[in-house]
């Protein structure tokens, strides 16, 4: 098919994944609370219903659970199951039939059968999300030998990403930061693929590597524009695939750079920046001229309160500190500033609640 | 059982008139809730319980001081009717350091552990175990207190609700589920979730469980049906459920209406606000006799006046400090 790119954001080009996908296989189904309602969940599955039919664009009983379970057994059967979630927090009820039992499917019964499921859950922050509505626990996930995890930064990546998600003959965890829905980009129109593994370099540099998961990726950018003004030049890369994870990308611009800042959406203790910091360790050590760092959240629930927005999500600065730290640069208090008006708590400046 | 019908008639005057004022006081705030919520200060997500105050109302004026409650998502109304102190309500949905979790949860994660109100947290059916679990602390500890869980009906989809209301008829836990069955999960009608044939209390039921439906509109009804209910709980008879038919105003988060947007029709909603809880019941009382003008007229300009008092101080009071965040997250043993 050829392919034109036009701008759409985020949001759009999952709905044009979902639109390709249910249009070229009769197996695919989207399931969900609240799949087919009128706000389209978050503008992902506009329409959909209306083209695809209620019975491949279905709303569900509030039942994670039962749900996702039930949807393994479709897929052994025959289709090709996306179970939705709002927040990846609602998903968590769900931890047995996606670790224990989709995870292990394909293993545990000596290759006899196949598991073509997707798990898209949405990360919540800011206004109120609070403890319940924001944990980033794609970490976890990434931990389960069996699933694959994927957690795209950019249209054009959620779009190639979702569909490669959906084509996979395995359960394929996809997560996708609500302050990315906005975002536009170029998105080719019809069917492509973005393979599952490869991570992708979003800035080239020389004098450090960070390395950023999903909504992090922008503050990393951000940061290195920053950088760029003191004269450092950073390599950003977004990981866009935590299981399988692409170290030889990563291995490259290390041996490169010889600094590494991690920048994820989840909390430092046993998460995937850890897991990089291993990585580095392991298979870079001779190349490190510095310890590497990490620009997680802290090491508490997110509280709901605005004023502790600030406090609790690491931003650009937090990344710029670290890069300098690396470089044994002073530090300069001017990175942590919040900007005069500036409204941490919100997606987007048009955003005014209430969810 | 000693229903509000066969009370004398002083006493069903004085439930009456508290009835009415619980449903008027929840309401209000909510309104006011609604009015302030563009000022942008309350930065939460907000589920009102606008058009459902019975509920809450007749439930708790069945309920002694030191029973307990929990809820959901929707719970301010619950968290009222309990007892639940209004200035750290307020002062929690402006994240302030004054609010009833310090600003760590604000509106969907209530709490008042004066009030017997345990907690509200919006994952939904989280908290069903767990108010289970507290009748079931009770009952080993020989106190004779009785929990309330309250749901909505989707509440009754996820399979906690089964696994405790399983558990609940077991060990005869002195435990009332109230389902508020508003007939939607935000934009989700029952129909694409539970099958027309059955109906929500039946499935309580079918753990052998006490179940019963009613009309979550009228407070005295829902009194009625409840007090029975905590009697039986408190007995040692076992868990109750009742199904409450009600009905949401407003949009399912937020402070506006949402009846355009395709979802349900207007027709729908205007049947059901024909079923104004209040409006409904202040006119039953003048129809009885029972109905105080200038008392109510009072009572309307004391409670605008502590909302008032309640928005001003939390609008006023500090927000938690920033070196505060860490704080809380293991309890100092
Ligand atoms: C486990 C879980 N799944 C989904 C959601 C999203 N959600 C929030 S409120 C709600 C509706 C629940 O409906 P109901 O229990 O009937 O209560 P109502 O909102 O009608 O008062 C849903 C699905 C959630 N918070 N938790
Ligand atoms: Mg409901």
């Amino acid at each position: 098919m050829k392919s034109s790119a036009r701008e759409l954001t985020y949001a759009e080009a999952i709905r044009d994944a979902f639109a390709v996908a249910l249009e070229r296989d009769p197996r695919v189904l989207l399931l969900g609370l609240g799949v087919p309602d009128p706000k389209g969940f978050f503008g992902t599955t506009l329409g959909l219903q209306k083209q695809f039919g209620a019975d491949r664009v279905m709303d569900m009983p509030c039942a994670e659970n039962g749900m996702t379970g039930v949807m393994l057994g479709a897929a052994l059967n025959g289709l090709r199951p996306v179970i939705n979630h709002q927040r990846l927090d609602f998903a968590l009820l769900a931890m047995d039939p996606m670790c224990t039992q989709a995870a292990k499917w394909h293993y545990m019964f000596g290759g006899a059968m196949k598991m073509p499921v997707v798990f898209r859950m949405i990360i919540g922050r800011g206004w109120g999300q609070g403890p319940q509505h924001s944990q980033c626990l794609h970490s976890w996930f990434a931990h389960i030998p069996g699933l694959k995890v994927v957690m795209p930064t950019t249209p054009h990546d959620a779009k190639g990403l979702l569909l490669a998600a959906i084509e996979d003959d395995n359960p394929v965890v996809f997560i996708e930061h609500r302050w990315l829905h906005h975002l536009k980009g170029e998105v080719p129109a019809g069917h492509y693929t973005v393979p599952i593994g490869p991570a992708r370099r979003a800035r080239a540099g020389r004098d450090v590597t960070i390395v950023a998961f999903s909504y992090m990726v922008l503050e990393a950018l951000e940061a290195a524009e920053k950088l760029a003004e003191d004269g450092i030049d950073a390599e950003v890369i977004d990981v866009r695939s935590l299981r399988p994870l692409d170290q030889s990308l990563l291995l490259a611009s290390l041996r490169k750079t010889g600094r590494l800042v991690v920048a994820d959406t989840g909390h430092s203790t046993a998460g995937m920046a850890a897991e990089i910091l291993a990585i580095a360790g392991e298979s870079a050590f001779g190349s490190l001229r510095a310890a590497p760092r990490r620009v997680c959240f802290p090491d508490c629930p997110t509280p709901t309160s605005p004023s502790l927005s600030a406090e609790y999500y690491p931003r650009a600065g937090h990344i710029v500190a670290a890069v300098r730290a690396t470089l044994q640069r002073p530090p300069n208090d001017d990175d942590l500033l919040v900007p005069a008006g500036a409204e941490l708590d919100k997606p987007n400046p048009a955003f005014t609640g209430p969810f | 059982m000693l229903a509000a019908a066969t009370l004398p008639p002083t006493v069903a005057t004085a439930l009456s008139v508290r009835l009415l004022e619980s449903m008027v006081r929840i309401r209000f705030v909510e309104e006011a809730i609604a009015r302030h919520y563009a000022g942008q200060q309350m930065r939460c997500p907000v589920h009102l319980s606008i058009g459902q105050e019975a509920a809450a109302a007749g439930v708790c004026a069945a309920l002694r001081a030191d029973d307990l409650a929990m809820s959901g998502h929707r719970s301010h109304a619950h968290y009222l009717a309990k007892g639940g102190d209004l200035p750290a309500m307020i002062a929690e949905l402006y994240g302030k350091a004054t609010g009833c979790c310090q600003g760590r949860g604000g509106s969907m994660h209530l709490v008042d552990l004066a009030a017997g109100f345990v907690g509200a947290v919006p994952i939904v059916g989280s908290t069903i175990p767990i108010a289970t679990g507290l009748a079931f602390a009770d009952r080993q500890l020989k106190r004779d207190r009785v929990t309330v869980a309250f749901l909505g009906e989707a509440a009754t989809e996820e399979g906690v609700f089964h696994e405790s209301a399983n558990f609940a008829s077991l060990h005869a836990l002195p435990l009332v589920f109230v389902c508020e069955n508003n007939l939607y999960s935000v934009y989700s009608p029952m129909h694409v979730r539970q099958p027309a044939h059955r109906e929500v209390w039946q499935l309580a039921a079918g753990h052998g469980i006490a179940a019963h439906q009613g009309d979550g509109n009228d407070p005295l009804a829902v009194h009625e049906l409840m007090h029975a209910a905590v009697a039986h709980a408190r007995a040692g008879r076992g868990p109750v459920f009742l199904e409450l038919k009600t009905y949401r105003w407003r949009e399912h988060c937020g402070p506006g209406f949402d009846n355009h947007i395709g979802y349900r029709t207007e027709a729908e909603y205007l049947a059901w606000r024909e079923r104004d809880p209040i409006a409904r019941f202040e006119h039953r009382l003048q129809q009885s006799g029972e109905f105080d003008e200038l008392r109510h007229a009072q009572f309307k300009d004391a409670v605008e006046a502590e909302i008032a008092a309640a928005f001003a101080a939390a609008q006023l009071a500090p927000f938690p400090a920033g070196t505060s965040l860490l704080h809380h997250v293991y309890a100092e043993s």
